[in-house]
């Protein structure tokens, strides 16, 4: 998982919020145009003018190219199948929308801290509370996704190793059991760390 | 001051704690005891995580079982492993939570957080990820946001069970150095030679309350 990268550009002081509605609204216009010439030349200026954008928000190429890297063998099934179906024009415009957008929702999570977005998140949902939601307990769900999803790939790679060292390698029972009591226990102490630390869900 | 009133705590049959009645005044407490012997449980029932099956525990007259919330403002806790305890993913949000569920101003959360930052050396790691962290960094984050809500009191359980040596001492000098008042739960005795009082858990009872000196060579030889 890439982390927020500090700065000071406009792309890092833009209000969350509106990065947000801006990833949508790409994401909408981008699948939504339906002709196939019109829909490529929208997917290639989006995709140069999030490159303009990364230069702008200063993140180094590097970081771009490793927004795309988890993508790279989706996007080449879905290349070999468009050409075989539809055509050149087809698979590039596959290519060239899907990695607009990757790397526009990426550039959100690299120019925006967890907590403004979760902030921004739980601002968003505030017309979802009389209907029961509580976006306080949204935010926190979120943000505490974030936080453990490399603890749970620690976990779990610890058990995979302690598992190998008993010759259990490739049993699922042997590794899931285990990663799920760990789990379990781990939310146990979490929720008592929440509370130990004054959350009240509803004051937000 | 923390009273303690003939508490006794079961988790259903399993009896961990039985008829405490202590006052807890010192400036720095001790709290050891083997494994299960009721200390963790003990340690909980101050800052109202957990509440007493039987009996009372008061911190300055607020009850735990009534007024949880406030006695929580008041009793900070530090738990034994701070990948548990650090709930949000960067270092410097992570040091804010707490200050936001006090409903402070933003101002004073930045305020509050940039001193922390900077008492526990780690203004250069503000936006890092916290599961990047090391352990005894992991720690000190911790420590810094439990003390960055200004707690009267915190409690610590087994804060450096987990570290190595280098990490051990940070962490203690980081304790020592603390205004507050500090209830600190371990098994590592060369960290607790410098506490007021010491207190020796046992089949959930205290069976030696006494200074270190007297309390923790009785404790070494209980152990042996």
């Amino acid at each position: 998982m890439i982390p927020y990268v500090p700065g000071e550009s406009p792309v890092h002081r833009c209000p969350p919020g509106r990065k947000i509605l801006a990833l949508v609204a790409a994401g909408t216009v981008l699948f939504a145009l339906p002709r196939l010439d019109l829909a490529l030349a929208a997917a290639l200026l989006a995709l140069a003018a999030t490159g303009w954008l990364y230069r702008v928000a200063g993140i180094p190429g590097r970081l771009m190219l490793a927004q795309l890297r988890p993508l790279a063998w989706i996007l080449a099934v879905l290349v070999l199948v468009q050409l075989a179906l539809d055509g050149w024009q087809a698979g590039l415009l596959v290519t060239a929308r899907l990695s607009a957008l990757v790397l526009l929702a990426g550039l959100v999570t690299l120019t925006t801290r967890s907590s403004d977005l979760i902030e921004a998140l739980q601002r968003g949902l505030v017309w979802a509370k009389p209907l029961g939601a509580n976006p306080a307990k949204v935010g926190l769900a979120i943000a505490l996704t974030l936080r453990f999803i490399p603890v749970l790939a620690a976990i779990a790679a610890e058990v995979r190793e302690a598992q190998r060292a008993r010759g259990l390698e490739g049993s699922l029972v042997a590794l899931t059991v285990p990663v799920v009591v760990r789990m379990l226990k781990m939310s146990d102490d979490i929720a008592a760390a929440i509370d130990a630390r004054s959350y009240d869900p509803d004051r937000g | 001051m923390i009273e303690i009133r003939q508490v006794g705590h079961a988790f259903g049959e399993r009896v961990v704690l039985r008829d405490l009645t202590l006052d807890l005044t010192e400036r720095r407490i001790a709290v050891v005891g083997g494994n299960g012997s009721g200390k963790s449980t003990f340690a909980r029932l101050l800052n109202g995580l957990l509440v007493p099956s039987r009996g009372h525990v008061r911190v300055d007259g607020l009850d735990t079982r009534r007024d949880g919330k406030a006695v929580r403002r008041k009793v900070g806790f530090v738990f034994q492993n701070p990948d548990n305890q650090i709930v949000l993913p960067g270092v410097a949000e992570d040091l804010a939570f707490g200050l936001r569920n006090l409903g402070l101003p933003k101002d004073e959360i930045a305020r509050r957080v940039d001193e922390a930052l900077h008492r526990y050396d780690l203004q250069a790691l503000a936006d890092h990820p916290a599961h990047l962290l090391s352990g005894g960094q992991k720690q000190l984050l911790a420590i810094a946001g439990v003390l960055a809500m200004a707690p009267d009191i915190i409690v610590l359980d087994e804060p450096t069970t987990l570290l190595d040596l280098r990490n051990k001492r940070r962490i203690a000098q980081a304790i020592d150095a603390l205004p507050q008042r500090a209830i600190l739960v371990s098994h590592d005795l060369a960290f607790l030679e410098g506490v007021d009082r010491v207190l020796v858990f046992d089949e959930g009872r205290v069976v030696i309350d006494d200074s270190p000196s007297v309390a923790l060579p009785a404790y070494e030889a209980m152990m042996s």
